[in-house]
């Protein structure tokens, strides 16, 4: 896609979407939008640092059972994820409106977290650790020293950040009121996530459906009264705190056992097996060459991305690859109600109604 | 609410609107029923007392080529949010005469949905606001998730559709 074609494809979205680009205060917006030109049209999943959550359509398709070490180490992992998505949402929201101090604060905080996932498994954005029937691998000596550091060192940062806007009157006069959206008119819209609660309904697939045992955890789910800006930044804020104690309760509890479920046909033998046993080869070798069994079946599975119902429909007629697959993007679905919520506002709180709703091009266009 | 319910409660309120139900794999509730009654059918879901589908939370389309007069398959997922209920709901259409009515004017998340279902798979929805493309150029003349396009790059020789597991060839059956 030429970039021309790009900006004249932006237009015919939405007339007023294309002023976005105009931007110049929003440094995130500004690498997002250099990101998707950049990618030439190439159709990416998602940019959200998020994980395994095609593995989960898919174990419910072949329905495996994922042992409870694996799924208590998914939640640690994606509750990292959400708390370094909504840590940058909100102190952009901030530098939008003039305070870049917090912005520097939690971007460094944010960095501890792709750190772990370093650590983790040797990417810092793009988590791929999650396999079919669990993890890649155990957490390592390092993760767990850096996840225990970050687990003291980083609420008393986080509510030093929260003292910088929470009541700040600058803040508060620039985000009350700005890009609101009701009740019936978010559900309408098909909002989820933090951007639906911020409006007042109380809908959460973390609750409503449970995944990956987040039955056994204690959190609450926080909800906003106006859908404003200002709403969506507390309902992140005292979602990070949440995210805080479901991983310290998924630590403490981490269940011993193993990382991945015992399942030869998906899951791939160690290489040192590999290399030494005839069994192992062989399910090496199927696996790799895509050699094992899919049931035939259809299957909607979501979980609770950063942004909201992150959905995913598998068509599978038994080949090789999915038949259908079909993804549910919270982010391409709320988006659309961006032009009525800045209608009549002025540019610089149609930014921050932007920063607030946290569209992530990635997620925008897969 | 069990599955058996909801379908009583559609026989009941609507009786012979359904042409096919099944309760799909992942156990959820899957109905069929034609384009000439999906508009209704949905109001229905959607204002029902009893039922109260109240959100349209994905719609998107599927291609059964082999399929002869039902090429085209319409899929919406709805979602009832007081009692936890899910339902999917089926609609079949004919490659040539893609056309089904809009269901912007019932759920306003359906615009864009259903312009990404039109820019993918070339179906086309009476009665919407702006039935544009949304992620592909404008001037794109196929609608590239049809499944008239090879797998592999054309051009290459070394592969084609049986090593993805498709044409004749079987795999092992899943036990």
């Amino acid at each position: 896609m030429q970039v021309q074609s790009y900006f004249s494809q932006l237009d015919s979205i939405d007339g007023e979407l294309a002023t976005l680009n105009l931007g110049p205060t929003h440094p995130a917006t500004h690498g997002i939008f250099q990101n998707v030109l950049k990618m030439n049209g190439e159709r990416i999943v998602s940019a959200e640092p998020t994980i395994g959550y095609i593995h989960r359509a898919f174990e419910k398709l072949a329905r495996i059972e994922v042992p409870k070490r694996a799924q208590y180490m998914r939640v640690i992992v994606m509750e990292l994820a959400r708390i370094a998505d909504h840590l940058i949402c909100n102190s952009v929201i901030g530098v939008d409106t003039g305070a870049l101090t917090g912005f520097t604060y939690m971007f460094q905080e944010r960095e501890r977290i792709y750190e772990m996932y370093e650590e983790l498994c040797g990417t810092r954005l793009t988590t791929n650790v999650g396999r079919i029937g669990g993890l890649e691998r155990d957490f390592s000596p390092t993760f767990h020293k850096k996840l225990k550091t970050f687990l003291k060192t980083f609420p008393p940062k986080f509510e030093e950040f929260n003292n910088l806007l929470e009541r700040n009157r600058i803040f508060m006069d620039r985000t009350i009121g700005a890009g609101p959206i009701g009740a019936e008119r978010a559900m309408s819209y098909g909002f989820t996530g933090p951007n639906l609660r911020a409006a007042g309904i109380d809908y959460d697939v973390r609750v409503m459906q449970p995944y990956s045992s987040y039955e056994d955890f204690d959190f609450i789910i926080p909800v906003g009264t106006q859908g404003d800006t200002y709403d969506r930044f507390m309902v992140r804020q005292e979602e990070i705190r949440q995210s805080l104690r479901i991983i310290n309760q998924a630590y403490d509890n981490l269940p011993p056992g193993d990382y991945h479920a015992d399942v030869p046909d998906y899951y791939l033998p160690p290489k040192d097996d590999v290399y030494t046993k005839m069994e192992a080869l062989i399910y090496h070798f199927k696996i790799v060459m895509g050699e094992v069994p899919v049931p035939k079946g259809e299957v909607y599975h979501a979980v609770e991305g950063g942004n909201g119902e992150l959905g995913f429909y598998l068509i599978s007629d038994g080949g090789r690859q999915p038949y259908r697959l079909h993804f549910r993007r919270p982010c391409f679905i709320y988006y659309q109600a961006y032009p009525e919520m800045v209608k009549g506002s002025m540019l610089s709180d149609a930014i921050l109604t932007m920063s607030s709703m946290n569209v992530i091009a990635g997620e925008l266009d897969a | 609410m069990t599955s058996e319910l909801i379908h009583a409660r559609i026989e009941q309120q609507r009786p012979g609107i359904l042409s096919g139900s099944e309760v799909a794999y992942d156990g959820m509730l899957t109905v069929e029923t034609t384009r000439e009654h999906i508009y209704d059918f949905l109001k229905f879901l959607r204002d029902d007392e009893e039922l109260q589908f109240n959100f349209l939370t994905t719609l998107c389309a599927v291609h059964y080529p082999e399929d002869p007069g039902r090429e085209l398959a319409m899929v919406y997922h709805l979602h009832n949010w007081r009692q936890n209920l899910r339902i999917r709901v089926k609609v079949f259409l004919p490659v040539e005469d893609p056309h089904i009515p809009t269901v912007t004017t019932l759920w306003l998340t359906a615009n864009w949905m259903e312009r990404e279902t039109y820019d993918f798979y070339g179906v086309i929805f009476d009665g919407h606001p702006k039935l544009t493309r949304i992620l592909n150029v404008d001037d794109m003349d196929v609608f590239p998730l049809r499944k008239e396009y090879k797998l592999e790059d054309g051009t290459r020789t070394d592969k084609d559709d049986r090593f993805f597991g498709r044409d004749g060839h079987e795999g092992r059956e899943f036990d």
